[in-house]
């Protein structure tokens, strides 16, 4: 293969390989590696996941009603995303309805996850590819203050405030406890905000970890606890009292005023400190258009948030549901998860056996059955100790989902450009895109970036603070006309259900299009298949030697210094990838495994 | 701004789904299902979760951890360490993803001016990580009652004495209860149990 041409890419593996592992600052872990040519532009990009997936394993011949509470387990970010897929799956499978108010309470859930998880990736997982915390340190903070004053109305913007916050955060820096500020290129002359903007940026680092603790009481009033909220088939778990003011779990007004305040704190939050920030610094970084990658052709989302419950087409989806292919913004392809030729896994490049590997498998008839040999003529190192891997063989846990044989890219930039291109169903959508590209006075054709995916999630982020509004609405409309049920138990009992049922489950994760697929035999699980979205999106190359996004992403990208890995940082991280589904790392010396050791 | 809603948090965390990485969950389901807390002591699973915790750390006064921790001692040893010391042990040797984004943790309660005023960190050495779908190894199990015993001790000393309960609290889902979670795992030829040879060395040679 060598060099060659796929997507409209050309791959050339020729220069200089550069390996970054791991790839995500905090959570997950991954592994690139990249070939630069003499001028550090990467011409070949390598992306895969260093770990083995299979939660799916452990479930067979559980009782499908539990499904839930162990694929919550398996991710250390999207914990309630997993069981509501896995309920979803089930009540598919069983054809269970359950009730309105147990929907818009899903729903509740689901937006305020969004919520959370946005705010925590764009502040503490991918801000500091953009802020250099360092030179905040430099800020005059009256000017600070007159910039923060410039953009928003948001009341911590004195320059008293910002004077405390950074001598607080050079005592931090001058005891050698930078903390998560310790990972970074700092001074990188790929870091181009005046230091007055890092300096608010890193105020609303530390705001936005504090202000977590508002948004988290959600999912305990609605699951009853947190991390780890309670989950039903059939429904939601927490009954619905309103006259009542102290039994244990259940819904009542003292709770769902609590739920009301902290959805308009979260809506205040994103109006006046997130998207301000977001269109502060991306006006800086308009000219740094890279990290496009497949967005500009393929996107994949199975749309979330119903509107009604129990109705899941795409007309009654509040998240967009299809499929865009080959960059043809005017057809929305429908997407159907139990349509053997649509979804399919392809194993040629990963580290599992199929009997054919030049063909894929859909998840109903997912085989994982692993098969690690890291080979090639081009790898280099060991079995335990990988130096270099060699992408024309096997080279990734990973299994390399397709739609219909196409490379997709999932997550909050698929979903934006799919709203964006119906603007009847989901005007919101479209007339945020708008404004946001008119204020950064930049062409529709700029949200094919790494700045555009990063800029998909903070708009996404307004209209889920939005939605929530008018979901609780809704929730509080119906409870004040008298229905209360939240869960609908009549096919709880394994005696109604048939002998065999198939059933698939999906939500939109934060990062992008999760799937469950769940057989049921005999009441007993007989297999269940997760496609995760950081498998779509960091999929190794299939059959055909087409590349998945994340590879795709980083395709052609100049690096402004070659043993900084600056770049490729910020264009992964804007995937908000989270490969710890399912994973379990032991490493006796965490950075042994890096060539460019990430700082 | 340090307003501490809790005076202690009991913090259990790993995943249960790997063997004897699911100790310290284990510890506070034990702890939840056995002993009655007083008022101001609040238990919890926390999973692998790693940021999504700071709000409950940083509203605790003191913090008590259970976990399981390479300490390069022989398997079972229990070591209580404390204070500073907690986050460099969490973070030199690595067993799993939480670890790295508990040190985190820490250091974002550090940076936003509401730390712990105590940290004490109950930690085993575990024999068995590889066994996906696992449950905790005897050895490990056995440690269960010791390292409760050690918390018990620390909530008395620190004055939140705490009884024996007639009436369980079940922290968890009932279907991942150690007895029904190791009665219905599938079998080794249903279930594959092994993982990345890399960082599992017992297929890597």
């Amino acid at each position: 293969m060598g060099a060659y041409e796929t997507q409209g890419f050309k791959l050339d593996n020729s220069g200089k390989r550069m390996v970054v592992d791991p790839i995500c600052r905090i959570e997950g872990h991954l592994r690139v590696e990249v070939n630069l040519d003499s001028n550090n532009v990467i011409r070949n990009a390598v992306s895969t996941g260093t770990m083995w997936r299979g939660l799916e394993v452990i479930l067979k011949g559980r009782d499908p009603r539990d499904a839930w509470a162990f694929t919550e387990r398996i991710c250390g970010v999207c914990t309630g995303t997993h069981a509501l897929t896995s309920v979803r799956a089930v009540e598919d499978a069983l054809g269970i309805q359950i009730p309105e108010n147990a929907n818009t309470i899903r729903n509740l859930m689901q937006l305020n996850l969004y919520i959370h998880d946005h705010l925590v990736h764009f502040y503490h997982l991918h801000a500091l590819d953009w802020v250099d915390v360092v030179s905040a340190l430099s800020a005059d903070p009256k000017r600070t203050s007159e910039l923060a004053q410039s953009i928003s109305n948001w009341p911590l913007s004195s320059p008293g405030y910002f004077r405390d916050l950074q001598n607080r955060l050079k005592k931090f820096v001058e005891s050698g406890q930078l903390g998560p500020f310790m990972n970074g290129y700092w001074g990188n002359p790929a870091y181009k905000l005046p230091p007055e903007a890092n300096l608010m940026a890193v105020a609303h680092y530390l705001e936005a970890l504090d202000f977590q603790k508002e948004i988290v009481k959600v999912h305990t009033i609605f699951g009853g606890k947190n991390p780890h909220p309670n989950w039903l088939v059939g429904g939601v778990p927490c009954p619905i009292n309103v006259h009542d003011t102290g039994a244990v779990g259940a819904l009542n007004m003292e709770r769902l005023n609590l739920v009301k305040s902290i959805i308009d704190r979260c809506k205040e939050f994103v109006e006046q400190v997130y998207i301000p920030d977001l269109l502060a610094i991306a006006s800086f970084y308009k000219g740094w258009l890279y990290g496009g990658g497949l967005s500009s052709q393929n996107v994949l989302s199975y749309g979330d948030i119903p509107e009604k419950a129990n109705d899941y087409s795409p007309a009654n989806l509040l998240l967009p549901r299809g499929a865009i292919v080959g960059g043809d913004l005017k057809t929305v392809h429908p997407v159907d998860l139990k349509d053997p030729a649509q979804i399919q896994e392809f194993v040629s490049h990963s580290w599992y056996k199929y009997a054919d590997e030049s063909k894929g498998l859909h998840p109903f008839d997912g085989v994982t059955e692993p098969n690690y040999k890291p080979e090639g003529k081009n790898f280099k190192g060991t079995r335990t100790k990988i130096e270099q891997l060699d992408e024309e063989a096997k080279y990734s846990w990973l299994k390399a989902p397709r739609w219909k044989g196409h490379a997709m890219e999932v997550g909050c930039l698929s979903r934006m450009l799919l709203g964006y291109v119906q603007p009847k169903q989901y005007p919101f959508i479209k007339d945020t895109i708008d404004a946001v590209l008119k204020k950064l006075d930049v062409p529709v054709t700029a949200l094919f970036s790494t700045l555009g995916r990063t800029a998909a999630r903070g708009i996404e982020t307004l209209y889920c603070a939005d939605l929530q509004v008018r979901q609780f609405d809704k929730l509080m409309a119906a409870i004040k006309a008298g229905d209360t049920a939240t869960a609908n138990i009549s096919k709880w009992d394994p005696a109604t259900w048939p002998k065999q049922a198939n059933g698939a489950g999906f939500t939109e994760a934060p990062r992008g299009a999760l799937g469950h697929w769940i057989k049921i035999k005999d009441t007993k699980i007989d297999n269940y298949q997760c496609v995760v979205p950081t498998t779509w999106n960091g999929s190794p190359r299939d059959p055909k030697g087409q590349i998945g996004a994340f590879e795709a992403s980083l395709m052609n990208t100049p690096l402004a210094k070659a043993d900084q890995p600056l770049e490729i940082l910020r264009t992964i991280h804007s995937f908000d990838p989270c490969l710890a589904c399912s994973t379990h790392v032991m490493s006796p010396d965490g950075a042994e495994l890096a060539t460019v050791k990430v700082r | 701004m340090n307003s501490k809603d809790t005076e202690v948090l009991v913090l259990g965390i790993g995943n249960l789904l790997w063997a004897d990485e699911g100790f310290g969950v284990r510890c506070v389901e034990a702890l939840a299902a056995g002993w009655t807390l007083p008022p101001g002591v609040s238990v919890m699973d926390g999973g692998t979760q790693g940021l999504a915790l700071l709000p409950y750390i940083q509203a605790a006064r003191r913090l008590l951890v259970f976990d399981a921790i390479d300490y390069g001692l022989p398997p079972g040893t229990l070591k209580v360490v404390e204070g500073d010391e907690v986050p460099r042990f969490m973070g030199v040797k690595k067993m799993s993803l939480h670890q790295t984004g508990f040190q985190e943790v820490l250091m974002a309660a550090e940076m936003t001016a509401q730390p712990p005023e105590e940290l004490v960190l109950i930690g085993v050495q575990p024999e068995e990580l590889e066994d996906y779908g696992g449950s905790l190894r005897p050895i490990v199990r056995e440690r269960v009652a010791d390292a409760l015993a050690l918390a018990l001790a620390r909530l008395e000393a620190w004055g939140f004495p705490a009884r024996p309960t007639a009436e369980p609290v079940a922290l968890n889902d009932g279907s991942l209860a150690i007895e029904r979670y190791e009665a219905e795992r599938p079998s080794a030829e249903a279930a594959c149990r092994i993982g990345d040879a890399r960082f599992l060395p017992c297929i890597g040679t």
